[in-house]
């Protein structure tokens, strides 16, 4: 068995469709950044997988250059979470469970 | 054949721990999940002669991008957990098929092509200096643009990080001077004693015994 291009574009076809579905299903904006993330890196790996197939370096630079966009990304995504967080109180912790006195009563 | 094994169980980390990112309840966990997935893929990197970008990947992704993240998730405690856990059906499965559908798309594309064994290429290829050497000549334009970025990102990041609140849109005067004395007994009426400031001073029990 060789392992071709073809294996690492899927792996991170894979990983892509698993950001996705985290994107589209989580609630919490820093598992959004997550998700956003792991996208990213896949299209890193397709952009190096090429590279590689094609004997290029420019893949390989894009994949840095995306590294960069992503850093900052994650920067201005943290700093927005925080200051919504700043802006509200802390969640109220869960309601304790009524005891059955209390739940009869 | 030493490859084949390395690439399997790379490739099978990385699903995996993508699957923890998503599907952990603790943002801790998905942080760290984020963190296993990114050795894994530097692994990946490492089998496409990329070295300086798995180096680089671990170093600055794994080492500094997601140290940020868990400090965030540490000072939010409480607050970064998820409002609520129960996604609607639709929206579930929604998201399964949009997912699904862009791996059976790409996978069907790659596996119609037939490619070849690929570039032959040297042992130089992906060190730092032939990387560096594109970089700074063909790609500098790139190269500045991601520069600039950073900064922009460094500046806004500040901006929104700094002690003084941002003005609310609803507010005439975002930052309104310090209310006077008089101001203070008025709001304390109002609202009642014990929601406002301690106006008036009450004398503690042991202080009255004295």
């Amino acid at each position: 068995m060789h392992i071709g291009v073809e294996y690492f574009v899927s792996v991170s076809a894979i990983v892509f469709g698993i950001g996705m579905f985290g994107v589209f299903t989580r609630r919490s904006p820093l598992i959004l950044l997550l998700s956003v993330e792991l996208m990213l890196n896949s299209c890193n790996l397709t952009l190096i997988a090429f590279s590689r197939y094609w004997g290029e370096q420019s893949g390989q630079v894009f994949a840095l250059i995306v590294m960069g966009i992503a850093a900052s990304e994650v920067v201005v995504g943290l700093g927005l979470v925080v200051a919504v967080a700043r802006r509200k109180p802390h969640a109220p912790r869960a309601e304790p469970a009524k005891t059955a006195i209390e739940a009869g009563g | 054949m030493t490859y084949d094994i390395v690439f399997v169980a790379a490739s099978a980390l990385a699903i995996a721990s993508a699957l923890g990112v998503v599907l952990s309840v603790n943002p801790f966990y998905s942080a760290l999940s984020l963190i296993m997935h990114l050795v894994s893929l530097a692994t990946m990197y490492l089998l496409l002669q990329a070295d300086f970008l798995a180096a680089a990947q671990v170093i600055v992704y794994a080492g500094a991008v997601m140290i940020m993240f868990l400090f965030v998730i540490a000072y939010l405690g409480n607050r970064a957990d998820e409002p609520t856990r129960d996604v609607p059906l639709w929206q579930l499965g929604a998201a399964v098929v949009a997912g699904s559908a862009v791996v059976i798309e790409i996978v069907v594309a790659v596996a119609s092509q037939a490619f070849g064994p690929g570039a032959t290429v040297t042992d130089q290829f992906g060190n730092p200096s032939l990387v560096a050497n594109s970089f700074f000549s063909r790609y500098l334009l790139g190269f500045e643009a991601t520069s600039i970025l950073l900064l922009v990102a460094a500046v806004g990041a500040v901006v929104l990080g700094s002690k003084r609140p941002s003005p609310r849109v609803d507010e005439p005067d975002a930052f309104p001077a310090p209310r006077t004395q008089p101001e203070l007994e008025l709001q304390a009426a109002v609202m009642g004693a014990e929601t406002a400031f301690p106006v008036h001073h009450v004398p503690r029990k042991d202080e009255e015994s004295s």
